[in-house]
């Protein structure tokens, strides 16, 4: 169970920057919830991820994950709570290290770090089966740098590192927006075969309002750092682009301020 | 000019290249493997030499002394990682406010005096400069070897732990280090004691070569590291994957930056003028990926001018 209550953050507060990006936030998800988030520019989506992970601190409200309180831990006491793919393929692996490396790392998270070795005989063997279920080729490669992959295969990478150790809630944060459309289908794909294998609470941010409709059972709309619109199970499946779009007219009185989102 | 007065001080340098090569090690973690350029080391680079010179000259067992040197250094590292992360001081900044520090630290510990001499047939140092034409066993390139030889080996086990794979995340890739949970201000900060206190060692060892301790010779030492890593990237970089052999690549790269200075002292350079040599350098090494990336842009057509 996830519970976000009143959650208030305002960037650059009393500057001609200011900027109010959550504004009394409440969301409540269930443990099988499968939640795709969309909005306008600005509405507050990414931002509400980050402050779930514990990227900077929250002004006002709680964050609360299975019974949890994580309002005010530091992001890496989060994590082992939560999986992580970002928009940036850059982001959720680290370029320099090996494609093993890279999964070993994500193996202990949450775990103490100790001076027992970094990767094991055992942990190769599982991650070489691990990475054939991607179909990527990525199994025999092994040892190759992460940076000379392509976004697509990193983004692969990060989703499996994020569920590696199965998380409490996974946090796609338009993890297909920098990846051409016929990649960007297979790894959402490959999110859905993931959360639904594993059964994960799930929040998955998306630009593409389609998307937004076909995957996940539950559909929420931001907009100005608040939730205002909420479209669960059978009424979800009937929703289509334009009565999403009159929907959200009537609940903001703005225009669907996204372009990506109309033209996609 | 005179040839063999040249090869006369080739074992000199290469001694000299050596020690320092175990402070250009120490130089690698921070700049290669963190990603943090740490100017600690112009200030650790006499610690080191004055703990353990001023113990032994107190009776203390040279071993024991050495260890103590390592130990100030971890402090000096642990001193600019607290400025930096739990302060929020630029690291470059956090450096120098530590290595200033350590200028009045380093006379403090050695009773207030510029230098302190520590003489070979009174104590056991570990190397000297008088033996470095001698076919023995007491020969300091034989014991620096050595020295390099197990501290390549312990870091590049380390590096290999948990605990060394956090502290290369860190370095790679913060924002994912901290999603995978890694407390990457405790890995930064760890970093930086790990790299002061081989800085230390190198820097005792070194005042055993020279016979004394000065508060001046970790002056530039930052320059003398980077010089080292940048020479073995651009000789050994093709060729030196592995991570023990990069950090043997590190240590020939300060060799063979003595061996330059050595040649070019022999051509006839002023002393005095050395430091400036070597700042040029490393500031066109340092610039050549960045002209690399320019030119290429260009030529690729891609206006690269502005964000080369």
């Amino acid at each position: 169970m996830l519970d976000l209550k009143n959650l208030k953050k305002t960037f650059n507060p009393k500057t001609v920057n200011e900027k109010v990006a959550l504004d009394g936030l409440n969301l409540h998800l269930e443990d099988n919830d499968f939640v795709t988030v969309i909005g306008g520019n600005g509405a507050g989506k990414s931002t509400m991820l980050n402050a779930i992970a514990g990227v900077w601190p929250i002004d006002q409200g709680s964050i609360v994950i299975d019974g949890t309180d994580v309002s005010h831990l530091p992001e890496h006491r989060r994590a082992p709570l939560l999986g992580r793919v970002f928009q940036d393929p850059m982001t959720g692996t680290a370029a320099t290290m090996q494609i093993e490396e890279n999964l070993a790392l994500a193996a202990r998270r949450g775990d103490k770090r100790t001076l027992k070795a970094g990767i094991t005989r055992a942990e190769r063997a599982q991650y070489r089966d691990l990475l054939a279920t991607l179909g990527l080729g990525l199994e025999d490669r092994m040892t190759a740098k992460v940076g000379l992959l392509s976004g697509g295969q990193r983004q692969a990478l990060t989703l499996l590192m994020a569920t590696l150790k199965k998380p409490r809630l996974l946090l796609l944060d338009e993890h297909t927006a920098a990846l051409d459309p016929r990649t960007a289908e297979k790894v959402l794909q490959l999110s859905e075969k993931i959360v639904t294998e594993n059964r994960l609470m799930t929040l998955m941010v998306t630009h593409n309002m389609r998307d937004a409709i076909r995957y996940g059972n539950r559909l929420i709309m931001m907009n100005d750092g608040k939730v205002i619109l909420d479209i669960a199970g059978e009424e979800k499946k009937r929703l289509t682009v334009e009565n999403l779009m009159t929907a959200f007219f009537k609940a903001s009185g703005e225009e669907f301020a996204n372009d990506r989102a109309l033209l996609s | 000019m005179n040839f063999s007065a040249l090869l006369n001080a080739m074992p000199g340098a290469v001694a000299q290249g050596l020690i320092w090569g175990i402070m250009a090690i120490g130089v690698y973690i921070t700049y290669k493997v963190l990603d943090l350029a740490d100017l600690t080391v112009d200030g650790s680079m006499a610690t080191g030499g004055a703990v353990c010179v001023m113990l032994m000259l107190n009776g203390v067992n040279v071993w024991l002394a050495l260890l103590c040197a390592m130990l100030a250094g971890m402090l000096a590292g642990l001193l600019t990682g607290v400025f930096h992360t739990a302060m929020g001081i630029p690291p470059i900044l956090a450096g120098i406010l530590t290595q200033l520090s350590l200028y009045s630290i380093n006379l403090a510990i050695m009773d207030f005096k510029a230098n302190q001499g520590i003489n070979v047939t009174k104590y056991a140092l570990i190397v000297s400069q008088r033996n470095v034409r001698t076919a023995g066993l007491n020969n300091p390139i034989l014991t620096a070897l050595l020295i390099l030889a197990l501290l390549i080996g312990i870091l590049y086990w380390f590096f290999g732990t948990e605990l060394g794979s956090a502290l290369r995340a860190t370095g790679a890739n913060e924002a994912m280090s901290r999603a995978q949970g890694i407390n990457t201000n405790m890995a930064k900060i760890l970093g930086l004691m790990i790299s002061n206190s081989i800085v230390a060692l190198s820097s005792a060892l070194l005042s055993h070569y020279q016979g004394f301790v000065d508060v001046n010779m970790g002056r530039g030492a930052i320059v003398i590291g980077l010089a080292a890593v940048i020479i073995s990237e651009v000789i050994f970089g093709k060729l030196f994957r592995n991570f023990a052999l990069k950090l043997t690549g590190v240590a020939l790269g300060a060799v063979i930056y003595y061996i330059v200075i050595q040649v070019v002292l022999w051509l006839g350079l002023n002393t005095n003028l050395l430091k400036l040599l070597s700042a040029l350098i490393v500031a066109v090494f340092l610039g050549i990926p960045y002209w690399k990336a320019h030119f290429s842009a260009r030529y690729a057509g891609k206006g690269g001018r502005g964000h080369a």
